[in-house]
């Protein structure tokens, strides 16, 4: 299992890995952000939470596409589901790979774009804290979607099409939690909410991911 | 004959003029799919049994 | 003969033509009816006017948008467990009718609340929830387009269905924990759990509701007859390709 874990992140952190495309991609829909509403201080300060959220949900699903297409195409994948390991367990190491590039870069990074969106400065324990609940669970469910989509050729959109819609919990509850953070209000009832998705899908999508897995590689 | 709808006759003939306009829709392309599904059927059978 | 003697193919279609013409002709029927008669023959509501007459597609859309779903989710899961094609066919068929039973709704319910809330769509806790169902149909029916081999495309979407349900279920939750914080308070003018429909709108709408039931049952045979068409001659041609 470490070898697999070891082997996806360095495969990510290469060259052409995939690794800073995320993060660039978050920089990018942030700098965009004030383009498109206007640059007024308040008005940013407001919907920093929910785009500071969504600019890291949709980073997140922008990396997918690589998590198995890749491993389809050179036959990788076809040795992971005949190896030894069960494949839920293979699965659930590529989707903590997917977190450790993806998901944990983003919430490191998630302060710093926040300051761009004048977040407010008493909140960022409750952002980090809610994205660093909530980015697993993306990772986990976005796996469910990659290996749905793993023998579809140029499956991109059709996988962002099923896998946004599942996102929908997270990403209320992810939101909710930096706003009222950002609010200056108690945020512990949805960061527990959050929470309680995270551990469910980290235990449960897994299954349904192997189930369609070996479907779609039949 | 037409109810007196008051200020929201807008609102009302709209939300029927497009659920109406939906199921139709729904109902034509179902049958006309199922047409053509049923005469390429009827054209395959016929082709198996000249071949046999 | 149990009911799984319709899980064979030609049986199927032998009792979708016994019962379609009374479906169809049923199902016509209580449409009609029930839309003639709450649209012409019931009063406006003291409060909403005349958008009341919304409630006979409204909730009979709305309801079928559901229920659809539920039977995507049964068909689904005794194709999983039993693998019969035409529980998978049905499944297939019925995804478009829910798709469409939730556009209604959609449409429906945003103008009923135009009057209410000033503007052609809200970001109403149940409207929201029917706005994510829709996009869960359009997954799933993507995903069988997608897919070329009909049983791999059959699996996946079964999956789909069920992973998608618990998904719908727990954003269903999570919508309404997100609409509070928007104090609107309102939702679409619905009979609700405790609020009661007075009888002169209730009968109407029961006729209503039933016409659409009947529609959609009607619909999901004649679609099922359609995929099993499809199936069989794709079937017929492949193997005169290979030469049988």
């Amino acid at each position: 299992m470490r070898a697999l874990l070891l082997r996806d992140l360095r495969l990510a952190l290469r060259a052409g890995g995939g690794f800073g495309l995320a993060l660039a991609f978050f920089l990018i829909v942030v700098v965009l952000v004030p383009f498109s509403v206007g640059p007024q201080t308040a008005l940013l300060s407001v919907i920093a939470p929910g785009i500071l959220w969504l600019g890291a949900l949709l980073a997140c699903l922008l990396s997918l596409d690589r998590l198995l297409a890749l491993d389809f195409e050179d036959g990788t994948l076809d040795l992971m589901v005949t190896a030894p390991l069960p494949l839920e367990a293979a699965l659930s190491v590529k989707a903590l790979a997917h977190w450790l590039t993806t998901g944990l870069p983003l919430v490191l990074v998630a302060p710093v774009l926040g300051l761009m969106l004048n977040f407010a400065p008493g909140g960022y324990v409750w952002l980090v804290a809610s994205l660093a609940l909530g980015t697993p669970a993306l990772s986990v469910i976005g796996t469910f979607g990659a290996a749905l989509t793993v023998g579809i050729k140029r499956g991109g959109l059709l996988l962002s099409l099923l896998v946004l819609p599942l996102y929908v919990p997270t990403l209320i509850f992810g939101a909710e939690a930096a706003r009222r953070g950002a609010a200056g209000l108690d945020a512990t009832t949805p960061l527990l909410l959050l929470a309680g998705i995270t551990l469910a899908t980290i235990a449960c999508m897994p299954f349904a991911s192997a189930t369609v897995l070996r479907m779609g590689l039949r | 004959m037409m109810p007196e709808l008051g200020k929201y006759a807008v609102e009302v003939v709209s939300a029927y003029g497009v659920s109406l306009l939906l199921l139709a829709a729904l109902v034509g392309l179902t049958l006309y799919r199922g047409k053509y599904a049923r005469a390429a059927l009827r054209t395959a059978e016929r082709e198996v049994k000249t071949d046999s | 003969m149990s009911i799984w003697s319709y899980a064979n193919p030609v049986k199927f279609l032998a009792l979708s033509a016994r019962v379609q013409p009374a479906l169809w002709g049923a199902a016509a029927l209580c449409v009609s009816v029930g839309l003639i008669w709450g649209f012409f023959g019931t009063p406006d509501d003291a409060r909403q006017g005349s958008t009341v007459k919304i409630i006979y597609l409204h909730v009979p859309a709305a309801l079928m948008a559901i229920n659809a779903w539920f039977m995507m989710l049964v068909a689904s899961l005794i194709w999983l467990i039993r693998r019969h094609h035409v529980s998978a066919l049905a499944a297939k068929a019925a995804a478009p009718v829910g798709a469409i039973m939730t556009l209604i709704a959609l449409f429906t319910g945003a103008v009923w609340g135009q009057p209410m809330w000033g503007t052609w769509w809200a970001w109403d806790p149940r409207l929201t929830s029917f706005l994510i169902l829709f996009l869960f149909y359009l997954g799933y029916i993507a995903l069988w387009e997608a897919v070329e081999d009909p049983d791999t495309a059959a699996d996946l979407t079964s999956v789909l269905c069920l992973v998608g349900s618990v998904f719908a279920v727990l954003s269903r939750y999570a919508v309404n924990f997100w609409s509070q914080g928007l104090h609107q308070g309102t939702s679409v003018p619905v009979a609700t759990g405790g609020r009661t429909v007075a009888d002169v709108f209730f009968y109407p709408l029961v006729v209503s509701m039933l016409g659409f039931g009947l529609l959609f049952i009607a619909l999901v045979f004649y679609r099922t007859g359609t995929e099993i068409s499809l199936r069989r001659a794709a079937a017929l041609r492949a193997r005169a390709d290979r030469g049988l």
